[in-house]
């Protein structure tokens, strides 16, 4: 047995005889203690485990050679996580599980959620079963490799696939536990959710044609705009492209519903614009901005960015020389524009419409700021589950539909557009210059973007003015009062005292935020290498499933999230690491995706020549590819930190009072109305976010390459926000 | 570390598929310890493959790898005391030349003064002592191909393997570096295979050439028996571009054989044929033009093509067998095109082929 594999076996022993097996839980009935002590006495369902460790060691008491040894461990590693998962279920929080109280009699015996020692023998199987795996010859005997995919299918499994599972069990559940067909469909079928009433003209329409409309809307506004600025930033020789590009870029590093927040302090009934018309025009105050106007505006501020990120990628994408061509052929800017920039830049545009469509429908920020009678899905499943009816079942079925809407978003773009990339940078040295946009066109674009980007201006105006006021729109004093409120630090004798009531949430998604971080740069780089330099059976369920949760919109995540893990086996709600685990698997996929980018730049044979000068996969894996890597790294590590810093969809349902972001601290202060806090914090947190991106940088470092010409840049993903 | 003795490769019977391609097919070779084995072929025929599972970073599909007597056929990359130069080179763009050259002794975990050492001899082999230090980046392809070579050499393996490694380099270093490689070979007793499609640079540098063709061997031996005698058509058109006849095996005697070719009767080793009709491979070389009809007999043909060469001329001759491609180094004067010419075979490079 290698040494690594004995290590595993050593863990699996200490995590069953010596760690304590269960969570910490004063409830429990069973106590404390470890799986051995505790199978003995109280808990024989756990004694099984103990079988499966006596047959991973068994190999190395009888001394097998490699082969036997190896299917020894597989199939103790298999025999035990089967054992290990079963018993979790077949045992309740309150009883026998699995439909076993109709067999074997209520209510059984029950047990806690698993704690620590639980965890550890469940991955020392999980890597013992790997080692076995590899000691039969799989992936070429290399055990960091079937380790690392047994380790990735294994989390994602448990915190991607099983969650949005249990959302479609519950979507039929019955509130007895049982299951119904005939529920889900009743459930389904609401007026609520699908009305029309709205289009006869008496009544509104369901909340799935609201987040419908709306997500279509903002998916060709966002499309348009954002394809007004790739435009003037590449094809014109406007003055301010600088200032332009950067203003396009700040809603990405803030929190989406800042900007529905500063919406209001514009136009709401005392905002700042409202007041200016009453004292001047003597236009009446209204709530207008409640509602689709105020949603699609704050969506348009928050979202253009994305569009303007995949679109300047496309636009650049073109090879002049396809438009000097044209030109050759004697066709005028216009016509050349027309019949071969713009048909190249269709698939970008469809691209740029669907992520769109999904962010919108993802969005749960603003609908909650702005909504007023306007209601979206994702806010519908939120009060599903806190409002006062507190129906789990029917979040499920909302959540189902909401899930639904965005994978089919997804599979229309992978299936249509993954087979129509035009890009048609080809590597060569392109030495083509883009013509000029036609006037037109130009005139078009400027008509678009300037207005829009000094609306941008604006809100970020207000949003700074109005964190150094007393009141926006009634009372301009100025004032250090809601930074003081906030954020608050006082000289007492114990030392310092941070009293602002801001503190205690920076806190936690700083530490949040700084521990995701890393954790998804690590697995989603991991699985770009797997998925890049490795080839084994099953290689597309694998990265379908590790790219699964980009496609689901946070407040599924949320839902499904409490669902799962509220009760044991795996109970985890309440606590900080909920929230890390769920931003390192939601950000999970855009890390893989970058660190697929920079990987398929980085020619295989630099592998293979570490591997044939004796370096083993984990070396070559740390001395050669991660120095290259550095760009992904630093992609991965800075959008997790931004969006564990600005998400609020899935969270809201996962914070605790111990345990509040934010985000979430925030929102809780626009409800109650204390809008010059949120603002000040919002604004806090854009510049705790700036100085944490300039750390990321500075501490991970330019790749060295000393090459003649650079290496070009991974392709920055699109960041996104929900 | 010790210096390894060269170790034997051997192959049995081994296969390699990738879904449903069959990159190598059932090869069976043996390489003796300390000789340079050229693998020769067209493209695609399985050259490459054969040398990455002998260094380990493919696992063959079926049968059995030997290194020195001992059986790899399952083992890593990493356990097997094989290096590589690779076709790119592969040389670590974000270390320095020396870093590059003592990655495998760090690795191997040897101390860092130590694998310096041991870096800094073998560039001083390759004729590099003094470039340690800058990035390779900043080498000629040269001096990248002398870095590849001397990190492959610094663990001294018992087996070094070089795929296409002079592809990047013009013709006149390719030259001097093939020389080179061949005297590093020689001076330290390496067993080396090597891969090439170059046919000439095969035959100069190697003690074996194994010739493939559809991912199988089609012929293997000294670059002398290959030209020579080469055992197919494939390879007798492959090695030296034959001029492929047809024959007709009059009389068997002994191991010698009495074959007509148009007008022309000649003698030559039987090499296994029989009465009937066979094919005659002819060397350019072995090809003698005239200008007027000599006395012996000879196949009637005319110049269809003359290029001039400085050091030699050659022809495409239109014949009664088809097309004729002939090499005159004796007269430098081309014959115009459309004159009538005689043709006759020179005593050797004129052979057999078995069918
Ligand atoms: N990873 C792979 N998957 C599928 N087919 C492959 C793979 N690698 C090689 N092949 C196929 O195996 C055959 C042999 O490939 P190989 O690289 O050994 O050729 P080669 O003799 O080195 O050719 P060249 O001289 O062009 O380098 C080719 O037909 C190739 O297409
Ligand atoms: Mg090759």
């Amino acid at each position: 047995m290698a040494p690594a594999a004995k290590a595993w076996l050593v863990a699996a022993w200490a995590g069953y005889v010596l760690a304590p097996w269960y969570l910490a839980d004063p409830l429990s009935a069973l106590g404390s203690g470890g799986g051995l002590w505790l199978g003995l006495t109280r808990a024989p369902w756990l004694l099984p485990v103990g079988l499966a460790l006596v047959a991973a060691t068994w190999p190395l008491a009888r001394g097998l050679d490699r082969t036997r040894a190896a299917r020894w461990l597989v199939a103790a590693g298999m025999g035990g996580l089967a054992v290990l998962w079963l018993q979790g279920f077949a045992v309740g929080l309150s009883g026998w599980g699995l439909g076993l109280a109709s067999l074997l009699g209520a209510p059984g015996p029950a047990q806690g959620g698993m704690g620590l020692g639980a965890a550890m023998t469940a991955t020392s199987l999980l890597m013992l079963f790997c080692a076995g795996l590899a000691g039969l010859g799989w992936c070429r005997g290399d055990a960091f490799v079937t380790s690392s995919i047994g380790l990735v299918v294994a989390l994602v499994g448990l915190f991607v696939l099983f969650p949005v599972l249990t959302i479609l069990g519950s979507a039929a559940g019955t509130p007895g536990g049982g299951a119904s067909p005939a529920l889900f469909v009743s459930r389904l079928a609401d007026p609520s959710i699908w009305g029309l009433g709205c289009l006869a003209g008496n009544g509104t329409c369901g909340v799935a044609w609201n987040t419908l409309f709306l997500a279509i809307l903002v998916g060709l506004g966002t499309t348009l705009l954002g394809l007004a600025f790739a435009l003037i930033a590449t094809r014109t020789a406007f003055r301010y492209k600088k200032a332009l590009r950067l203003l396009s870029l700040l809603p990405i590093i803030t929190p989406p519903f800042v900007i529905g927040l500063a919406l209001i302090l514009l136009f709401g009934r005392s905002g700042a614009v409202s007041a200016l018309l009453f004292d001047v025009f003597g236009v009446p105050r209204s709530r207008w901005i409640y509602g689709l106007p105020g949603i699609l505006i704050a969506q348009l501020l928050a979202f253009t960015p994305i569009a303007f990120l995949v679109l300047i990628g496309v636009v650049q994408g073109i090879s002049p020389s396809l438009e000097e061509a044209s030109q050759t052929l004697r066709a005028r800017g216009w016509v050349t524009f027309a019949t071969i920039t713009f048909p190249l830049l269709r698939p970008g545009l469809a691209n740029a419409f669907l992520l769109g469509f999904v962010e919108s429908m993802a969005d749960f920020g603003n609908p909650l700021v702005l909504g007023g009678n306007y209601e979206v899905l994702s806010t519908k499943i939120f009060f599903a589950i806190v409002g006062a009816s507190q129906d789990q079942g029917r979040a499920a079925v909302l959540a189902t539909i909401l899930l639904a809407f965005t994978l089919g978003a997804f599979w229309v773009q992978h299936a249509w557009l993954g087979k129509r990339s035009y890009t048609t940078v080809t590597g060569k040295g392109d030495s083509g210059l883009a013509p000029p946009l036609p006037r037109r066109v130009a005139w078009l674009c400027y008509a678009t973007a300037i207005p829009w980007a000094l609306f941008t201006f604006a809100v970020y105006a207000i949003i700074l003015v109005g964190s150094f006021v007393k009141a926006m729109g009634r009372d301009y004093t100025p004032t250090f009062e809601h930074y003081l409120t906030g954020f608050r630090i006082e000289q007492t004798p114990q030392g310092l005292f941070f009293s602002g009531s801001a503190w205690n949430s920076l806190f936690v998604t700083l530490k949040v935020a700084v521990l995701s971080a890393p954790f998804t740069a690590a697995i989603g780089l991991l699985t770009a290498y797997l998925l890049t330099r490795q080839t084994f059976a099953g290689r597309r369920a694998f990265e379908f499933g590790t790219m699964v949760s980009f496609a689901v919109p946070g407040t599924v995540v949320g839902i499904s999230y409490i669902l799962a893990f509220n009760v044991p086996p795996v109970e985890i709600t309440g606590t900080g690491l909920i929230l890390i685990i769920c931003f390192v698997f939601r950000n999970m996929p855009v890390a893989v995706r970058s660190g697929i980018a920079s990987l398929s730049q980085i020619d295989k044979s630099l592998d293979e020549a570490s591997h044939t000068l004796g370096a083993r996969s984990f070396t070559t894996v740390w001395r050669v590819i991660v120095p290259l890597l550095r760009p992904a790294l630093v992609a991965a590590l800075v959008y997790s930190f931004v969006r564990a810093m600005t998400a609020v969809s899935a969270v809201i349902f996962l914070v605790s009072a111990e345990y509040n972001m934010a985000t979430t601290y925030i929102v809780g202060r626009v409800e109650a109305g204390e809008f010059g806090l949120a603002i000040a914090y919002s604004t806090a947190l854009v510049a705790v976010m700036l100085v944490g991106i300039l750390l990321i940088q500075l501490l991970v470092g330019e790749r060295r390459l000393g090459r003649r010409t650079a290496l070009a840049a991974a392709p920055a993903p699109a960041l996104a926000s929900s | 570390m010790p210096r390894h003795a060269p170790a034997s490769i051997e192959f049995r019977s081994v296969t390699k598929r990738y879904g449903t391609v069959t990159a190598v097919d059932d090869v069976s070779f043996t390489i003796e310890p300390g000789t340079l084995v050229t693998l020769l072929g067209p493209s695609g025929c399985g050259k490459t493959t054969t040398l990455r599972l002998i260094a380990g970073l493919e696992i063959a599909s079926a049968g059995e790898i030997l290194i020195g007597g001992r059986d790899v056929t399952t083992q890593a990359a990493a356990d097997r005391n094989v290096s590589m130069v690779f076709q790119s080179y592969a040389l670590f763009p974000h270390m320095s030349v020396l870093d590059n050259v003592a990655y495998g002794p760090k690795v191997q975990g040897l101390g860092r003064a130590r694998a310096h050492a041991l870096a800094l001899e073998k560039l001083e082999l390759v004729g590099l002592s003094g470039l340690g230090n800058r990035s390779p980046s900043e080498l000629s392809g040269g001096q990248q191909q002398r870095v590849a070579v001397a990190r492959a050499l610094v663990l001294e393996p018992e087996v070094l393997l070089f795929d296409e490694p002079l592809s990047n380099l013009d013709a006149k270093l390719r030259r001097r570096v093939r020389d080179d490689i061949r005297d590093l070979q020689q001076r330290l007793n390496l067993t080396v295979a090597y891969v090439t499609h170059d046919q000439e640079e095969a035959l100069a540098v190697s003690d074996r050439i194994i010739v493939m063709s559809n991912a199988r061997i089609a012929q293997s031996g000294t670059p002398r028996e290959l030209y020579e005698e080469p055992a197919s058509v494939f390879v007798a058109d492959f090695i030296g571009n034959a001029n492929l006849l047809p024959g007709d095996l009059l009389r068997e005697e002994g191991d010698r054989a009495v074959i007509q070719v148009g007008a022309l009767t000649i003698d030559l080793p039987r090499r296994g044929a029989s009465r009937g009709p066979v094919t005659v491979a002819v060397r350019p070389d072995a090809i003698r033009l005239h200008g007027t009809q000599p006395s012996s007999p000879a196949i009637q043909a005319q110049v269809a093509k003359a290029a001039y060469l400085g050091g030699h001329v050659e022809y495409t001759v239109g014949s009664a067998l088809g097309e004729l491609f002939a090499v005159d180094r004796t007269d430098r004067t081309p014959m115009p095109v459309g004159a009538p010419v005689w043709i006759s075979f020179a005593d050797r490079d004129v052979t057999v082929v078995p069918r």
